[in-house]
């Protein structure tokens, strides 16, 4: 560890760098200084293991580290652990773990980070391990306190009993003593099949307190003599404040103060929209930089540039794809594409930070990484990270924009060090969340396709030019000029075609991207609609034509067969109904998708989505099905969405004109668990995959037009 | 100015052209209401006023003399109401920012239409919701109006000997 490190004073970048690392190499080793950053254990209550606390009335504790944005891995979390505890579930709760304890505590929580479908499959292992500790610790403490032997007692729904005498002692009476003993090293969890709490429905934790209006999101921090800002940000992106004429805001009432920093403007008032009314007429001139006049043609004619481009990185070769088309006996080309779109969470951006006389800072945020989070405040504050406290609140909706970036947690803090003493707290007016976004890439794809005399598709050369998310967020992570979340579903493709390349165009323009929900999912669209077509030219269904590139043993082909199989893709439909298939694997499952639509006057009905599935294992079925629902219609909307670029700035600004999947919109979906075990998948994105793909092969089956180009234009379904 | 907000009169010193939302929100603390756009188009900031459903983003508090506003925190704050206790039993709330808009709207439907059909069910439930809980918000009522009940699905035992 570098003396640098030790200060904590490490830039975002290397914490970020640090903690996204794998192995667990890491450790902050400082002490924290503020008791205000100790939000340890109350005394009554016992921490048995880092993950469970038990109150002497017996009421169970469980930590959750990752956040909660409406995913429901909260409380399937705490199933995995309660499952192992052998507690009852009734008297189950849940806390965040405490950012600040964790760096206090050398990252004991693990990692914090919520996305990539991550939460159940990468923390199962710790989380299922750390209960069977505990219920052998609390037996321990039980069997000491009899003075018999820990193997003569058993541990069922919170209470212990010494089989021969059959004396009983619930969790809440031992947990003191058994937060003293050493966790043991070696314990067994239990067979999947043997599961009582896990894998079942129960009710999700978190939704009564939701039903009621309880849940304290970001944007719902109340603190003692808080101010509100209203932001406004650079409509070019890349822009800087040239200057600001704000005698008009600073006369309007309730307005305490401006904050002029490079990138943005902040108006400062007694409430928020007074603060928002304010900073509408400030005067601000900006230098535009080099960005000014891009528009969405100078991007599209940037991305066709990289498919033309020559010796760019190949993210796959495979035996001689452009070598191979001179013999084929069909050749297929497509060039698909599709635009920036935005995350559109409900709740804006937002962040509260608190300068306290004490030096140190406290914020509040809603973050799909407190770490993240408490680095970028460090960062920003100049305060080292153990003079940051970061409270997580509860997410309005995350799908990926509140985990790197952090931009608000930044702003925040640059706004409240202007006003110390005082908690300000910042939120984005929806204008701004929709126009500074970290937008998914647009991109663009040509596929070249061969097939034999047989239809058996031999070559597939496929070019992708797509901007970076890793280049932007994440540069340590790029390998050989290839960002994996723009060539995913390529590089990786299961087909069993003999000659393959595939080629990635990286290009840059100045809009920010950034992970949306099932990151790379565009090529999932790409892949599947380009596919269908070449399955069309072999003269073969599209089912069997993808079936026959997949290995016997390949678990694309059972959710192919599970998809097939719930929704007759044998059997006719109703006139008029149309039906298209499509099958991808991503964020550790393997998922297939049939649609069925019908067009009529131009105007697409999606009617009945089936989704197969196989995450290896199902935590909360329940949970899983509403992902699967989420994923359908958040997908959906790309048929209509899409942003424009105009003078280097994205011209859509709220819900009017970047519409969202209404309530009429929603399908009939229905989920096939075809778990096989042995691996564990994940559940918020997968079902994103293949929503396009399945619906656009099925418009095809109904008009004969191939989308290749989204969103749909006005018209273009017409006959 | 007053407001009636959940039965109690509040005397609120506000701009006359400042949203109801924001007099609720930042004035009173009523903070289960949400903000998600300004513009009347997402339904986050939906209230009951004289039990109409309403945006009250865009409702002046000026407008509110004389009027009986429910907010969320009004609904149920003598135990869950019936529809809160519809939407915990088919788990409709992902993230939950804007089903407390999606309460207000279904509770105003169901006082007016008992048994609301599908093209009723449209027409009220206008609100947003990015995480897409349309269909359990839909089944959540009809289970109410009694015009369906939802079938939960057989569990199924699985290959790996999971029962899900």
């Amino acid at each position: 560890m570098t003396e640098k490190t030790m200060r904590g004073s490490i830039s975002r970048r290397e914490f970020l760098k640090a903690t996204t690392a794998v192995g667990g190499g890491l450790a902050l080793e400082f002490s924290v200084a503020s008791p205000a950053l100790a939000q340890g254990a109350k005394p009554a209550l016992s921490e048995v293991t880092h993950w469970i606390l038990i109150h002497p009335d017996d009421r169970v504790v469980i930590r959750v580290a990752r956040s909660e944005m409406g995913q429901g891995s909260l409380t399937g979390l705490a199933q995995l652990v309660a499952e192992e505890l052998e507690c009852d579930w009734n008297k189950v709760s849940t806390e965040f773990a405490s950012p600040n304890e964790h760096i206090r505590r050398k990252r004991i929580w693990g990692s914090m980070s919520t996305g990539g479908s991550q939460g159940i499959r990468s923390s199962q292992e710790y989380l299922r391990k750390s209960g069977a500790q505990a219920r052998a610790m609390l037996v321990s403490a039980a069997a000491t306190q009899w003075n018999v032997p820990a193997a003569d007692c058993t541990a069922a729904n919170g209470v212990i009993t010494h089989g021969a005498s059959k004396r009983k002692v619930s969790y809440g009476k031992v947990a003191a003593a058994a937060g003293k003993l050493e966790a043991p090293k070696d314990v067994k969890v239990k067979d999947p099949k043997d599961w009582k709490i896990a894998g079942k429905p129960l009710h999700r934790l978190d939704i009564p307190d939701k039903v009621r209006g309880l849940p304290v999101f970001g944007v719902d921090v109340q603190l003692p003599n808080m101010l509100h800002a209203s932001i406004v940000q650079s409509p070019v992106f890349l822009g800087k404040v040239k200057s600001v004429d704000s005698a008009e805001a600073q006369k309007m009432r309730g307005v305490k103060g401006i904050v002029k920093q490079d990138s943005f403007v902040a108006v400062v008032a007694d409430n928020w929209w007074r603060a928002n009314v304010a900073a509408k007429k400030l005067k601000i001139e900006w230098d535009n930089g080099a960005n000014g006049s891009v528009t969405t043609d100078s991007i599209m004619a940037m991305l066709r540039e990289g498919l033309d481009a020559k010796d760019l990185p190949n993210a796959r070769a495979m035996g001689d794809a452009p070598g191979t088309f001179g013999t084929a006996t069909k050749v297929v080309e497509a060039t698909y594409d599709s635009p920036y779109l935005s995350h559109a969470t409900m709740e804006p951006m937002t962040g509260t930070a608190w300068f306290k006389a004490d030096g140190t800072l406290e914020v509040w945020t809603s973050t799909q990484n407190g770490e993240a989070s408490i680095a970028a405040a460090s960062e920003a504050s100049g305060l080292p990270l153990e003079k940051v406290a970061v409270h997580k609140a509860m997410l309005g909706g995350g799908f990926g924009r509140r985990g790197a970036p952090q931009d608000y947690v930044t702003q925040s803090v640059q706004i409240a060090k202007q006003f110390p003493g005082k908690p300000v707290k910042l939120m984005w007016s929806r204008e701004e969340d929709m126009q500074h976004g970290f937008y998914r890439p647009a991109s663009m794809v040509r596929m070249k396709a061969g097939l034999d005399a047989q239809g058996n598709l031999v070559s597939m050369h496929t070019k992708i030019a797509c901007p970076s998310i890793l280049a932007l967020l994440r540069p340590e992570a790029i390998a050989k000029g290839i960002d994996f979340t723009a060539v995913r579903t390529f590089s990786d493709s299961p087909y069993t075609i003999p000659n393959q390349l595939v080629e990635y165009a990286m290009r840059n323009p100045h809009v920010p991207v950034g992970f949306w929900r099932a990151p790379g999912l565009q090529n999932s669209f790409y892949r599947e609609c380009f596919i269908d077509e070449v399955a069309q030219a072999a003269g073969k269904d599209p089912l069997a034509f993808r079936l026959a590139m997949l290995k016997p043993e390949d678990k694309n082909r059972r959710v192919l067969e599970a998809v097939a199989k719930a929704a007759n893709w044998d059997q006719p439909l109703p006139p008029g109904v149309f039906r298209g298939i499509a099958q991808s694997d991503g964020f550790g499952s393997f998922t297939a998708m049939v649609s069925e639509v019908s067009v009529k006057d131009g105007r697409l009905k999606v009617h009945r989505v089936v989704f197969a599935i196989d995450s290896g294992y199902v935590v909360n079925p329940d949970a899983c099905r509403a992902q699967a629902e989420g994923n359908v219609i958040y997908c959906l909307g790309q048929f209509y969405e899409g942003h424009t670029i105009k003078d280097g700035r994205i011209v859509e600004s709220n819900f009017h004109d970047f519409v969202l999947p209404r309530l009429p919109e929603m399908p009939k979906v229905e989920v096939v668990f075809a778990s096989t075990g042995g691996f564990w998948g994940g559940h918020g994105e997968p079902g994103a995959l293949n929503v396009v793909p399945s619906v656009l092969n099925a418009v095809f089956a109904a008009t004969g037009k191939r989308i290749r180009s989204l969103p749909i234009k006005e018209g273009e379904l017409k006959a | 100015m007053k407001l009636n907000v959940n039965g109690r009169v509040h005397d609120v010193d506000v701009e006359a052209d400042m949203p109801l939302l924001w007099v609720l929100r930042d004035v009173l603390n009523l903070a289960g209401t949400k903000y998600g756009c300004g513009i009347a188009q997402c339904g986050a900031c939906t209230v009951h006023v004289d039990g109409d459903p309403v945006r009250s983003c865009v409702m002046p508090a000026s407008a509110m003399a004389g009027k009986k506003i429910v907010t969320i925190e009004g609904i149920g704050a003598k135990g869950l109401s019936r529809v809160q206790k519809a939407w915990i039993e088919h788990e409709v709330p992902q993230c939950g920012y804007c089903q407390t808009g999606m309460i207000m709207s279904a509770t105003a439907l169901l006082a007016k239409k008992p048994k609301p059909n599908d093209a009723d069910i449209e027409n009220a439930m206008t609100n947003l919701c990015r995480c897409g809980t349309y269909a359990r918000v839909k089944t959540a009522i009809q289970a109410l109006s009694g015009t369906k009940v939802a079938a939960a699905p057989e569990p199924v035992l699985q290959p790996n000997g999971q029962k899900v």
